[in-house]
């Protein structure tokens, strides 16, 4: 709470640079609104429903994209801290695959999949998947020897060792893998609606390129920010903070 | 009876450079069932390697063990073991720790719960069932890690230095737990210390290791009976005799060390 006073008063200065800037006159209204055309934008986005019509349609996709990342990320990462061969060869490749942007996906999956979600959701999952990947494997391998060996004299077999001791151990590895994953995963998506056709977030803000509407493309801008700024404090944040505790990993 | 029988063991390891490192030569021992043994030696001398050997974690290089009439090569949970660092599972609850062996043995779940509670009992946990483990003190989590391998009711309680961490005040009060627990269960236990004292107060028998490589010193036996008091003039006399003993192999290793830089 002690921290609401700087936070309101930074925000209050940007908006009054911004107005200011804007009474400058340097460029015309459409290229650059001020501060209260965007709030009419968003609000009124909101109330004839556009924005939530378009933020289902874009969660729709990421979920689909975003659970497909978690689950080739986990089975991808399971293999490689299981084999060592499979972390030699694949290893670096995973490595690689993760430096690259998702937009780099693009004409790609154009060329696979046309301009349909299909596309769409082979790009969120290509930009979601290998931070899932790199510490469901990290999460695996670095499992405390002594829990693995006092679970083995209880009288584990293979299966239950994995199941029941090195998949729970490593959740505090999976977390920060699907918290990374959702960001990218977000990024992702927004690449990917720039050019498919439809009705998400990013898709909107193409066409108030195309109409030339500067305040309908701030506004989405900033929905894009607030949404991954939100998920991210308070979902995984969260839930990472917990995990750590409960882990006694937080001292 | 002859619960354990250790013979002609021998572990190496290979070491990076391919020479073998020699850890343990000619181990032969017996340990009878009920009895409270301890391993004590200079660090380094194999003793938690004996113990993951019994324990099927590692396999001996040659010789073997034997649990009655049955050969040890895997893990099984006829030997529980107890880590120094307790090891319980920081996302279960003190009784699902518990619990997690018997869950294992598929043990019926009425029966199991009740179990895990009357050992939580004995080890004066039960106000804490509901707790995680990083919530716990380090002798409370040592006293969960104890009743977790208890409920499972093995033949053999294995132990590597599980009270090495704790103060001493807490480690007196653990002394007494585990010898209560052990004279109400009649568990067969195999201790690790580098503690004399611990080693004196709470064994039948305490088996002396040299180091460099591993082996067998001497063995005492100690027909006090429990509990024992700390002023005892025999007890007294033991520790001070394992402490010479102990220094004596210390400097020994000390001037192989010196050797080997020499040459
Ligand atoms: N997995 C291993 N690989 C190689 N060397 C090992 C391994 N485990 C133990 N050692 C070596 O074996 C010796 C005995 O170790 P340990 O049994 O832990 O001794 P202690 O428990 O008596 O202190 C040490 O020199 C240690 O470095
Ligand atoms: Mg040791």
């Amino acid at each position: 709470m002690k921290k609401l006073l700087p936070k309101t008063i930074f925000i209050l200065l940007i908006l009054a640079i911004w107005q200011f800037l804007f009474q400058l006159n340097i460029w015309p209204d459409f290229l650059f609104p001020s501060p209260q055309m965007v709030m009419i934008t968003l609000i009124e986005g909101f109330k004839d429903g556009t924005f939530t019509f378009a933020i289902t349609a874009s969660f729709k996709r990421l979920l689909i994209g975003y659970s497909i990342s978690l689950l080739f990320g986990l089975m991808l990462g399971v293999l490689i801290a299981s084999f060592q061969l499979i972390e030699d060869t694949i290893g670096p490749f995973i490595l690689a695959l993760q430096s690259v942007p998702s937009v780099v996906w693009l004409p790609l999956a154009l060329l696979w999949f046309s301009m349909g979600e299909k596309a769409i959701i082979f790009v969120v999952v290509l930009g979601g998947t290998w931070n899932m990947v790199i510490n469901a494997s990290t999460g695996i391998k670095n499992v405390q020897p002594v829990l693995i060996k006092a679970a083995k004299t209880m009288g584990v077999n293979k299966i239950q060792l994995f199941w029941k001791v090195i998949l729970p151990a490593a959740v505090p590895h999976l977390i920060t893998g699907m918290r990374l994953s959702w960001a990218f995963s977000w990024r992702a998506l927004m690449a990917g609606e720039l050019i498919g056709s439809g009705d998400g977030l990013g898709q909107i803000l193409m066409w108030g390129r195309d109409m030339g509407n500067m305040s309908l493309v701030i506004t989405v801008i900033l929905l894009i920010g607030s949404i991954g700024y939100l998920t991210d404090n308070y979902l995984f944040k969260k839930a990472e903070t917990v995990v750590l505790n409960r882990w006694g990993l937080n001292n | 009876m002859n619960l354990l029988n250790i013979k002609d063991l021998n572990k190496n390891f290979k070491q990076e450079n391919e020479n073998k490192l020699e850890v343990l030569k000619g181990i032969n021992l017996k340990i009878k069932e009920k009895e409270f043994i301890s391993f004590i030696g200079p660090s380094g001398c194999g003793k938690s390697t004996l113990l993951n050997i019994l324990a099927g974690l590692i396999p001996a290089s040659s010789g073997q063990v034997m649990l009655k009439n049955k050969l040890i090569q895997n893990p099984g949970n006829d030997r529980v073991m107890v880590f120094q660092e307790a090891a319980l599972f920081p996302w279960l609850t003190v009784i699902e720790n518990v619990l997690f062996g018997l869950k294992i043995k598929k043990i019926d779940k009425k029966k199991a719960y009740q179990k895990a509670l009357d050992q939580l009992e004995a080890v004066q946990l039960k106000n804490f069932k509901d707790s995680y483990p990083h919530q716990l003190s380090g002798g409370m989590k040592q006293r969960v890690a104890i009743a977790r391998a208890l409920v499972i009711d093995p033949e053999i309680l294995l132990m590597d230095e599980p009270f090495g961490a704790l103060d001493e005040q807490t480690r007196l009060m653990l002394h007494r737990q585990l010898i209560k627990l052990w004279q109400d269960t009649e568990k067969t236990i195999v201790f690790v210390t580098h503690n004399i004292r611990e080693a004196v107060k709470l064994s039948d028998r305490i088996i002396v290791f040299g180091s460099n490589p591993g082996r067998i010193v001497e063995e005492f036996k100690i027909d006090i009976p429990q509990p024992r008091d700390r002023e005892n003039p025999t007890l007294i006399r033991l520790e001070n005799k394992i402490l010479k003993l102990l220094e004596k192999e210390i400097k020994k290793q000390g001037e192989k060390k010196y050797e080997k830089i020499a040459t």
